[in-house]
């Protein structure tokens, strides 16, 4: 990835001595192994710090909300959705951007590599296809195509679908990937199979909401967690609580939701919180033909209707 | 267990399913007395909490019911209203919640006859299906 690493400095340092942004936000290696965190560089003489690899899964979206001055940002193709989402919603102006794209090939799933290693993560370290990962009870090497987050194996829109700059080459997109079968699954279960499935999926949640910081979706000055009167849930890890919680999340990211994975990875559980949001997402494709964040010249999914919308279920 | 009757929280609009339910009891026409009535100002306000809420305080089913499309107060409340029931109840299924837990319906003030109708179809689907178990708050279960 260090091309990548090198190309983005390079635009930002021009980006950033023309004036044409004052700030770029990407990522930089993180303190602790297989992490990185968001980055924020407003003086040309400070690039040095921008990186990019394989472990840059959160949404720098996220950071763009409500900003006043120009604003370059590094997107891979899930990103740039999210800054559709932020375009459409009135978050930010397109002219406010200088979008550096990113042709992406996937993040690694941190969860899966600790599982398949067996315990913390000392130290990693990313080759072109592979990943060296050292451990308390030795060394092992990964392919990083085996390890990539369930978003990223899935994923057809990598390269970013509004740019300004490209770092590199497009990649090519995936084909007849299947992102709904383990929705399908769960569809074929019976009720009381499916509230078993979710209660255990769910269950060691801790409430600590990083899946809803993560997303660049939750933006309410108060979410409904945190509202009192009336009080929708619990603050509790009851699980009426949890689930409640956790249909809301994924309600209001309806016909939003990019399925960039930044929730899952942000999880300290490792608990996969896109299992429900999925289920909205391949309803919103089934139902209307909607993928989010595509476009800026379309509305999302429920800021539109058709005279004919499907509506058996409505007696 | 015998004498177990559900209860239903209905969430209706105020220009229609409302005004219908009225025409039917000033109409004396007999219906169950299993709903307990909110009434809103259009089914486009109605959000999943207002769902979750009911069945969190121990309703055994939710019936939403607004204005036949085309007939909304506000012209399109109810287009939006259908896309977001749509979704909600998929979810809310996926979930594991049983299919008939929550319904919706349209039914005009003049409708009355279907009011009558619907009603007890909606109570005797949860009457089959029982007390309602999932998004319940009960107390803290204890290992
Ligand atoms: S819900 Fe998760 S996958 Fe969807 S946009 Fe938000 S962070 Fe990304
Ligand atoms: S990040 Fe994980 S543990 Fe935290 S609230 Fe979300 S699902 Fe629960
Ligand atoms: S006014 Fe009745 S549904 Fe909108």
């Amino acid at each position: 990835m260090l091309e990548y690493t090198n190309k983005i400095q390079e635009i930002a340092k021009k980006i950033l001595s023309e004036g044409k942004v004052d700030m770029v936000i990407g990522f930089r290696k993180g303190t602790i192994p297989m992490m990185s965190e968001p980055c924020f560089v407003t003086d040309a003489d400070g690039v040095g710090e921008l990186s990019f690899d394989s472990n840059c899964g959160s949404n720098l979206a996220n950071y763009i909300m409500d900003r006043k001055e120009k604003i370059g940002i590094v997107a891979k193709g899930c990103d740039s959705r999210n800054i559709v989402n932020h375009i459409i919603e009135n978050k930010i102006k397109r002219e406010q951007l200088y979008i550096i794209g990113i042709p992406c090939r996937g993040m690694v799933d941190r969860h899966a590599v600790g599982a398949a290693l067996g315990g913390e993560i000392l130290e990693a370290v990313e080759n072109a296809d592979s990943l060296v990962v050292k451990g308390v009870d030795g060394e092992a090497t990964y392919s990083l195509v085996d390890m990539l987050q369930d978003n990223c194996k899935t994923c057809t829109h990598r390269n970013p679908v509004i740019v300004d700059e490209m770092v590199a080459d497009k990649v090519e997109e995936q084909q007849d990937t299947n992102p709904y079968e383990d929705v399908k699954k769960i569809e074929a279960l019976s009720p009381e199979e499916k509230t078993a499935y979710f209660d255990e999926l769910l269950s060691p949640c801790i409430r600590c909401y990083a899946c809803r910081n993560a997303c660049p979706l939750c933006y309410c000055p108060t979410c409904f967690v945190d509202e009192s009167r009336p009080q929708w849930l619990g603050k509790s890890q009851d699980i009426t609580d949890v689930k409640t919680f956790h249909f809301l999340r994924a309600y209001h990211c309806s016909g939003r939701c990019t399925e960039c994975g930044a929730c899952e990875n942000a999880c300290p559980m490792g608990i996969k919180v896109r299992q429900l949001t999925k289920k909205l997402n391949m309803d919103c494709l089934e139902t209307w033909g909607w993928e989010a964040g595509l476009t800026v010249d379309a509305r999302p999914a429920l800021d539109q209707y058709n005279l004919n919308d499907p509506e058996e279920f409505i007696k | 267990m015998s004498d177990w009757e559900p209860k239903i929280v209905s969430f209706f609009c105020n220009w229609c399913t409302y005004g219908a339910a009225d025409l039917a009891g000033v109409s004396r026409m007999e219906h169950p007395p299993n709903t307990r009535v909110i009434r809103l100002p259009c089914s486009g306000r109605v959000s999943p909490k207002f769902i979750l809420a009911a069945l969190r305080q121990g309703a055994d089913g939710v019936w939403v019911s607004g204005c036949h499309p085309g007939d909304c107060h506000y012209i399109e409340g109810n287009y939006y209203a259908r896309r977001k029931f749509n979704l909600m109840k998929n979810l809310l299924e996926h979930m594991g919640l049983e299919p008939g837990r929550v319904q919706f319906s349209w039914i005009s003030s003049a409708e009355s006859t279907k009011y009558v109708q619907v009603i007890n179809e909606v109570i005797e689907t949860v009457r089959k299906l029982g007390p309602a178990k999932d998004f319940v708050k009960d107390k803290p279960k204890v290992d």
